[in-house]
């Protein structure tokens, strides 16, 4: 097979296919924690909000990241600012915050005129990732996986009931901020392989993938992050055999094997539950004879 | 020895308008103490204004003679059942497991000793054969008790319940009835908001017939006396009357 081929030749696309995978498990965890609060919108809001930054680091010469997480965090507080503060409520705040940091990081790129690609800043193009990237990520796929670990109980918690966190004295606020703070490296961490406009598909669709097919969430964040890996890898393949954006086959690929755990999981699946319930009429049936 | 809760002239507003206002209250170690008063009548907020997740304007409150914060760890909380994802993918086992997690601490994980513990909750409640059920393919009766069975985990000396008894099965009400009942016999003190006034004389100890104000707090043969359930309740009664019914 040519890519396998490829990815004994090309030390590029060993690169692609390292982030991708990392970026890949990484989107799949925190994932995990974004749909369980139901805060997809964020996901989306703060993937957004980053441009700006990414921006700003090009036209001082410091790399993406730290601009971009600085961005990031700015706008999560903003909204969180806005909300607690106003009778507005969470969806709309996100809705205002994250459209002004977009729009002004699309006005800054134009104004600064960095070499910066705003094409690839949107769409990714994960075959372009350079040896201090693959760092980056692997770095911030070390925290964010660690800081999961440790603070597991704490964010199990919180996402289930945060009443009662608040009540035996959990920092409710600041785990959310902390979590926002993950959400934003997670989001810098899968710029070049998902662009900011795909993000958000790569921390949703293989969380809730894997919802569909456990009722534990430790087992959840596993599949997720298998299922994040493996739709990295499918859609690293097509990128490179088909000369294909990479950011949108790996999220279609992610899409795909949703399309499947929601047609067959034994739990929730659709097929699954007509098959089932033909049974059960066959068997009340045969009863009934 | 000291009182469980003392209130001193606490109120409390929800954007400016009051909630509740002017509460005095005293509760003693091993009371089981109902509060009852119309809808509206500020009884969730009472609960939330001791838990401080919603602030007061103006008094004072007490547990066990030091603030909230001291007391963190000693006191447990269950929420109104509406107040929960009941999708969340979470077993039995583990909900109840989340009861020993403020005595845990932070960066620990539950052991085998926190584990048979959820399971010893469980088996109190006699739920324990469910426990590696999703907590949303459980009754009402099922889940009440199942969260009943977190808060035991919790090693409390003070509990807080709001409506436990709606929606569940007759079996369910009484296991919990029971079992509040030995809470208190074992010196704890519990606290349940509840909405069914017919069963509240067999229930508990004390009862707080709320209105926004206190209207009275007392034994419930005292409280239950229809004079003064009239003037909690007139606004309902009168409705009632206009509706033609007597
Ligand atoms: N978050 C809130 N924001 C604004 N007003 C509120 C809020 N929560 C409660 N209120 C108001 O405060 C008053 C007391 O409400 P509360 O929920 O404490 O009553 P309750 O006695 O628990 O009623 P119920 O029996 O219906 O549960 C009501 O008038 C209610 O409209
Ligand atoms: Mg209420």
């Amino acid at each position: 097979m040519a890519f396998i081929e490829g990815l004994i030749q090309y030390d590029f696309l060993q690169k692609a296919l390292l982030t991708s995978i990392i970026v890949g498990i990484v989107c799949g965890v925190i994932g995990c924690f974004i749909i369980l609060r139901g805060m997809a919108l964020m996901g989306d809001a703060i993937s957004h909000a980053v441009l700006p930054g990414v921006a700003i680091s090009y036209a001082l010469g410091i790399n993406f990241f730290f601009g971009a997480v600085f961005t990031g965090v700015v706008t999560a507080i903003g909204i969180g600012f806005v909300s607690h503060n106003s009778r507005i409520k969470q969806d709309t705040s996100i809705g205002i915050m994250f459209t002004a940091a977009f729009a002004l990081g699309v006005i800054l790129i134009t104004v600064l005129e960095s070499s910066t690609d705003l094409y690839h800043i949107l769409f990714g193009n994960v075959l372009a990732v350079r040896p201090s990237d693959v760092w980056i990520t692997l770095i911030i796929g070390l925290i964010v996986l660690i800081s999961v670990y440790v603070f597991y109980k704490e964010l199990l918690v919180t996402s289930f009931d945060p009443t009662m966190a608040e009540v035996y004295g959990l920092p409710v606020r600041l785990i959310h901020y902390f979590l926002m703070t993950l959400l934003t490296m997670v989001t810098v961490a899968s710029l070049q392989t998902v662009g900011i406009v795909l993000v958000v598909a790569m921390l949703i669709t293989p969380a809730a993938t894997a919802y569909l097919l456990t009722d534990r969430l430790s087992v959840m964040i596993f599949l997720s992050a298998a299922i994040g890996a493996s739709a990295s890898v499918i859609g690293l393949y097509f990128s490179f055999t088909y000369n294909l954006a990479s950011g949108a086959t790996i999220v279609l690929a992610a899409t795909a094997l949703f399309f499947v755990a929601f047609l067959f999981s034994q739990k929730q699946g659709i097929l699954w539950k007509k098959l089932n319930d033909k049974k059960n009429r066959h068997t009340l049936q045969k009863e009934n004879i | 020895m000291v009182s469980a809760l003392v209130l001193n002239d606490v109120h409390v507003s929800y954007h400016g308008k009051s909630a509740i206002s002017g509460i005095n209250l005293k509760v003693e170690s091993g009371t089981v103490l109902g509060i009852i008063g119309p809808n509206g009548a500020g009884k969730s907020t009472l609960l939330k204004a001791l838990l401080k997740l919603v602030s007061i304007d103006k008094g004072s409150i007490e547990i066990f003679g030091k603030t909230l914060e001291e007391n963190r760890k000693r006191i447990a909380y269950v929420p109104q059942r509406s107040e929960f994802d009941w999708d969340f993918p979470i077993h039995v086992l583990d909900t109840v497991l989340m009861g020993t997690y403020p005595k845990i601490g932070i960066f620990k994980r539950p052991k085998k000793k926190e584990r048979d513990l959820a399971y010893e909750c469980l088996e109190k409640v006699g739920m324990e054969h469910f426990y590696n059920r999703q907590i949303g393919e459980l009754s009402g009766g099922q889940q009440q008790r199942v969260f009943l069975a977190r808060a035991l985990a919790q090693n409390a000396d003070l509990f807080f319940l709001d409506e436990p008894f709606v929606g569940i099965d007759i079996a369910s009400e009484e296991t919990i009835v029971d079992l509040l009942k030995d809470l208190r016999n074992l010196g704890k003190t519990v606290v349940v908001v509840h909405h069914d006034l017919s069963k509240a004389t067999e229930y508990f100890d004390e009862l707080l017939l709320l209105n926004k104000h206190v209207i009275h707090a007392g034994k419930p043969s005292e409280v239950m006396h229809p004079e003064i359930m009239l003037k909690a309740y007139e606004r309902e009664l009168s409705f009632l009357r206009e509706a033609g019914v007597n």
